[in-house]
């Protein structure tokens, strides 16, 4: 970049992508070529970021991650940001190696933008998926020696006017969810509890609530998540995003919910407990009876 | 025996310079106006696809007049510049005069290389600080100079009678509406006559400091300019 005049590359027409240019004209700033070859890392070697979960409602979708990276048995930071919007209409969370997954979200923002601002036209849902697809398919050496990095896309479809959410696997697989899922270490109790709360009914602030119910439920069984930290004030972060766009809700919005949550688990220990009558809700359960 | 031409130095340039100033004088104007809450940029232009007018990053603006083409090819260069530098820097560090900079060697190298045909184009590289003392819009011109104007800058085939009728009524911290109604007044005038130029052949663009979202570029709609121009002293 200390060059005076434009390198032909810059000039060079052609991809409108972000990463490909980089690949391209500086590979070193791609987050996924480097330690080709490499031993594998230790768990205990960089933090971990671990749980994320996400769930649609009628009009949107939301997605939160509770504040915790670890380093095998260590509390590597209480305050980590696992959340990013990723553009307007888009957001992401990861579970994973989180110098990484940090440098893949920045990547991944900076691609939708690039896109953007050089189409002048905005991707697809479906584009954007795709595209995280392709970054994350590029980690896989890294993956190999241990650092993974395992993405949940969300966003709100302009065309299908309505949320949706994406997740993958290492190898750059992705696979669209309905109605709700998770990722990290705590994803197996936050699915359980979400499993049991969700419903395709809920309003924004509903789906709030379950989101950090099973935030809670996660942090309750799995010691690499974080519960809401209330002597520090520390609460899960939640974006929300809708037709009229992507916002973050305000700390002081979340830390209403999550003391209310904290609050009703002082006696109830478990959480809310769900019925055995069956729901006679309208929409579609994910995994529910098909028949 | 041939003998080879001998050309002087001056001539060469002079025709060089010329000749890009005749691809660009083909083209119409657009202008950039400082106004209370940002940078107005306005052409006409009758497409809606291609852009002579468009984001380079969260604070900073590109238009072009010229060869399509070659600005085209300057614009996608800025942005993956910004890009790159934001990406591996910080947003924060993405500055308007690298980027006229970049922009400035490029064109002056290739003007006075002679190997390559010399851009036809002129480009202006508009940035918003937090006050309205901070903005800049830098002009660069063909052969790779770089100026760097306040107030209110044209470019392009009639810049200089609209220049002109832009130094007679400019006014410092006017608000959008009045910014807006001067540029397509400006555009309109020629020494023979005033046109008022139609809503739907008009590119208009701000660099707006209000809005909430970090990228402070915004296309002005039809429907906007419409309801903007009917009301002139609205803010």
């Amino acid at each position: 970049m200390s060059e005076a005049r434009l390198p032909a590359a810059f000039l060079r027409s052609g991809t409108s992508s972000f990463a490909e240019f980089l690949a391209d004209h500086a590979p070193d700033l791609l987050p996924t070529r480097r330690l080709a070859g490499s031993a594998p890392l230790a768990d205990d070697a960089a933090p971990h970021g671990t749980t994320i979960v996400a769930l649609t409602f009628p009009g949107g979708v939301l997605i939160a991650g509770d504040r915790r990276a670890t380093m095998g048995n260590l509390i590597a930071s209480r305050d980590i940001e696992k959340i990013y919007a990723t553009d307007e209409y888009s957001a992401g969370g990861f579970a994973g190696t989180a110098g990484i997954a940090v440098e893949l979200m920045r990547l991944f923002q900076v691609e939708l933008e690039h896109y953007e601002k050089i189409e002048g036209t905005v991707l697809s849902f479906d584009g954007k998926a795709n595209r995280l697809s392709a970054l994350i398919r590029n980690n896989l050496g890294m993956a190999m020696q241990g650092m993974a990095v395992v993405p949940l896309l969300v966003g709100y479809d302009v065309d299908a006017r309505r949320g949706r959410m994406f997740s993958y696997d290492v190898t750059g697989g992705r696979y669209e969810e309905t109605g709700y899922h998770s990722v990290g270490s705590g994803s197996l109790f936050a699915k359980g509890s979400l499993k049991k709360l969700y419903r395709p009914d809920l309003d924004e602030d509903e789906a709030t609530r379950v989101a950090i119910e099973a935030l809670y439920d996660a942090a309750d069984d799995d010691s690499a998540t974080g519960g809401p930290d209330v002597s520090r004030r520390l609460y899960p972060i939640v974006h929300v995003i809708t037709a009229e766009g992507g916002r973050r809700l305000s700390e002081q919005t979340v830390a209403e919910v999550a003391t209310r949550v904290v609050a009703s688990r002082l006696g109830q220990p478990n959480g809310p407990i769900a019925s055995l009558a069956s729901p006679s809700v309208a929409g579609e359960i994910p995994g529910g009876d098909p028949a | 025996m041939s003998m080879p031409f001998y050309v002087s130095p001056e001539q060469l340039m002079k025709d060089r310079a010329d000749f890009a100033r005749k691809g660009i004088a083909r083209g119409r104007s657009v202008v950039a106006v400082q106004y209370a809450d940002g940078i107005l940029f306005a052409s006409e232009n009758p497409s809606q696809a291609l852009h002579k007018v468009s984001e380079l990053y969260d604070r900073i603006a590109f238009a072009a007049v010229g060869r399509y083409n070659e600005f085209e090819n300057l614009r996608i260069a800025g942005v993956r510049l910004a890009d790159m530098r934001g990406y591996s820097y910080d947003r924060r560090d993405v500055t308007g005069r690298a980027l006229a900079n970049a922009y400035a060697q490029t064109l002056g190298a290739v003007f006075s290389s002679g190997g390559e045909k010399p851009f036809e184009v002129e480009l202006f590289v508009g940035e918003i600080g937090d006050t309205a003392a901070d903005d800049q819009i830098y002009r660069l011109t063909y052969d790779g100079q770089v100026a760097d104007v306040h107030q209110y800058a044209v470019m392009g085939g009639a810049a200089e009678s609209v220049a002109t009728y832009l130094q007679e009524r400019y006014a410092e911290g006017a608000s959008l509406g009045d910014a807006l109604a001067l540029a397509v007044a400006a555009l309109g005038h020629t020494d023979a006559e005033d046109r008022s130029i139609a809503v739907d052949a008009l590119e208009v663009a701000v660099l707006d400091r209000t809005r909430p979202q970090r990228r402070k570029f915004s296309r002005l709609s039809p429907a906007r300019l419409e309801s903007l121009l009917g009301s002139p002293s609205a803010p």
